[in-house]
């Protein structure tokens, strides 16, 4: 409800606010019964007894030991996941800003057809689509063969189940989801304001640097966090194109939740959430309130 | 009003002023010839209007002086360089857009001082200053664009371009998207600082008025090619094609033939009225002609009062709109033409009914002559689409 400036009787006002809490009501309730019930259980499942078990049951013994124990004993995964997941959103914003730039800007008539080939990985399953990702990196294909002849990798050496096959895996699974947002905004800036920087004295790169980036920022920050929180948490792409030397804290989290280490797991999976949330609260305030409108 | 002092640094950044000099200058797109062969010379320091309906060629032509548009052949000259493959940014000419495509994301300060600082300028501090001074924009610095009126980001505009000092500023419908009265206003405006920093301004509009008003020469622009040019005055009073007649406000063109030469003056029969115009109105045309009265310049006496001046017979009042400082009337001729008529409410005669019947003249030296075999309705009502 913004500010109406007209006059209006109570009533009439009244009956605004109901029609507000009504169209809220269906996306409450379901947040309710599947976000905020069950972040409940997960906080409160992370303070059980960690001796309990399947068999056992769980006992609600307040201990928040958990915590302290399993970051450390994970300390390698967690810093893992956030450090695959930091490269491979760097990596998706340097591939994919100017994939999108491309796209508003000189595509012209193919503007459409480019956008729908960004999508079309998604009509694949991303299962899929990571396996694919073992044959392409395999030690006999010929990624590693190009690899190897020009010296970037080591003759003995091998790409899958590596930490680069992880964050390859990881930039080309997210990368979608950093165009997307980038193309969203850099195709809403006017034309003429990149024409007026060039009256102003602004060259191709000055004017880049002094207006379009700045006004693609939304897109920039939308396109990080799509790529870097999803990342983070991801067990899938270290899980096929790793080793046991890649494990990122997704895996880890999985695994505990298999064997029925659920306070552990638990414990992680808060953890991992409170970091993600002091983490992209920073970024926001740094990149975000002065540039953005 | 604050007039500012030229400051040392003006005198440094205008050193010297040159003539815009356009030249066989032709914009196609695909088959589409926007700009036709221009060729124009515009004076240093003058305010310059390329006036014309949406279409014509007036903004294709702007765009290629500001290096925003390629030129397909020709050449553009600021004095004795030529500019015509210079980049935008290497150009000392600055461009007041329509909807004058301030940066969002910068303040007004930030937005005047651009272009000093791409020039690589750090103590911007005093020109901006100056510059919001003569926009009257004091205290406006720290905020952004979408805080402002229009009235205010078109000064913002001004500002920005000027502070450059650019040797020329175009200007492409800078007033457009303001509303009548703020248009009247940034009209005055606009000209007093013409005058004051003595740049050329070059005007791109559809708005006759607007030319009229601020600018010292107009060159009327159709189908990509400069129809008239001249001051405001020589081309009202005496347009060389119907298509500026009607454009630039209002005439009234009534078919006749050059009988005769009766020393100074062309004799002229006008549907069987024999009427005088002066031989250096006729635009050197001979035989059939359009015959043009402006409807200011049309007189109506009553019936029986045989004016002592060019007269076109007798004529029944079909329409009056009283407009209050003046009255419109459709004069429905022996002919069957409706004319028009505005006669200035001075008091001295009632206002005339419909019905009534007027004799219908004028003076020969306010009349001008166009050659027959142009479309009598050129230009008609084009000033009002965008």
């Amino acid at each position: 409800m913004t500010a109406q400036t007209v006059v209006t009787p109570a009533a009439g006002r009244q009956r605004r606010w109901n029609t507000a809490w009504l169209l809220l009501l269906p996306g409450g309730l379901w947040l309710t019964a599947f976000f905020v019930v069950p972040l409940f259980q997960l906080v409160a499942t992370s303070l059980y007894d960690p001796s309990g078990s399947e068999e056992l049951g769980y006992a609600m013994t307040w201990s928040w030991s958990n915590y302290g124990d399993a970051i450390d004993f994970y300390t390698g995964p967690l810093v893992r996941g956030f450090g695959y997941a930091a490269v491979a959103t760097l990596l998706c914003l340097v591939i994919g800003y100017p994939l999108a730039y491309a796209i508003a800007f000189k595509a012209g008539r193919w503007k459409n057809l480019m956008l729908i080939l960004v999508i079309a990985p998604f009509f694949t399953s991303f299962l899929v689509r990571t396996l694919a990702w073992k044959l392409i990196l395999s030690d006999n294909g010929f990624v590693v063969g190009v690899a190897k002849t020009l010296g970037l990798v080591a003759d003995d050496g091998r790409l899958l189940a590596t930490g680069v096959a992880v964050v390859a895996g990881l930039t080309y699974n997210f990368l979608p989801f950093m165009v997307l947002p980038l193309y969203a905004s850099l195709e809403k800036i006017d034309h003429r304001l990149i024409e007026a920087a060039g009256d102003l004295y602004a060259s191709p790169v000055q004017g880049f640097r002094r207006v379009t980036l700045p006004l693609s920022m939304p897109g920039v920050i939308a396109g990080t966090l799509l790529t870097f929180i999803p990342s983070t948490g991801d067990f899938i792409n270290a899980q096929l194109l790793g080793d046991t030397t890649t494990t990122m804290i997704g895996n880890v989290i999985q695994s505990r939740f298999e064997v029925g280490d659920y306070p552990a797991a638990a414990a992680l999976s808060v953890t991992l959430m409170v970091l993600i949330v002091i983490l992209v609260s920073v970024y926001i305030r740094r990149a975000g309130t002065e540039e953005l409108l | 009003m604050s007039t500012v002092a030229p400051s040392a640094d003006a005198a440094e950044h205008s050193t010297r002023s040159e003539d815009l000099r356009l030249s066989a200058l032709t914009k196609q797109f695909g088959d589409f010839t926007a700009v036709d062969s221009l060729d124009l010379t515009i004076p240093a320091g003058s305010f310059f209007a390329l006036l014309g309906p949406s279409g014509c060629g007036k903004t294709t032509t702007l765009r290629m002086v500001a290096g925003l548009e390629i030129p397909t052949q020709g050449d553009v000259r600021l004095g004795a360089d030529d500019i015509t493959w210079a980049k935008p940014y290497r150009r000392p000419v600055n461009t007041v857009f329509q909807n004058y495509a301030l940066f969002p994301h910068l303040t007004i300060y930030e937005n005047v001082a651009f272009g000093l600082r791409r020039k690589g300028r750090k103590d911007v501090a005093e020109p901006v200053r100056e510059m919001l001074g003569l926009v009257e924009l004091e205290g406006f610095e720290g905020r952004k664009p979408n805080e402002l009126s229009g009235g205010q980001q078109q000064r913002v505009a001004l500002a920005r371009a000027l502070i450059n000092h650019p040797q020329v500023l175009l200007l492409d419908e800078p007033l457009g998207a303001l509303d009548l009265k703020l248009r009247r206003q940034m009209q005055i405006e606009l000209k007093r600082i013409q005058v004051e920093v003595g740049v050329t301004f070059v005007h791109v509009t559809h708005d006759q008025e607007e030319a009229m008003t601020m600018a010292d020469t107009i060159a009327v622009m159709h189908g990509g090619r400069i129809e008239q040019m001249g001051s405001p005055g020589e081309l009202y009073e005496n347009p060389r094609t119907t298509f500026v007649a009607n454009f630039l406000g209002q005439s009234n063109l009534v078919t006749g033939r050059v009988t005769g030469r009766d020393g100074e003056d062309l004799k002229v029969d006008a549907q069987g009225a024999e009427v005088r115009v002066p031989a250096a109105r006729a635009n050197g045309v001979d035989g059939d002609v359009w015959l043009g009265v402006r409807p200011e310049k049309i007189v109506l006496t009553p019936a029986g009062n045989r004016p002592d001046r060019n007269s076109l017979g007798r004529a029944e009042i079909v329409d009056v709109s009283f407009v209050g400082v003046s009255t419109q009337y459709m004069l429905r001729m022996p002919w069957r033409q409706d004319l028009m008529a505005f006669e200035q409410n001075t008091g001295a005669r009632a206002v005339l009914k419909r019905g009534d019947v007027v004799e219908v003249g004028f003076a020969g030296a306010h009349a001008f002559l166009l050659d027959h075999d142009q479309d009598a309705r050129a230009g008609v009502d084009q000033d009002l689409s965008l």
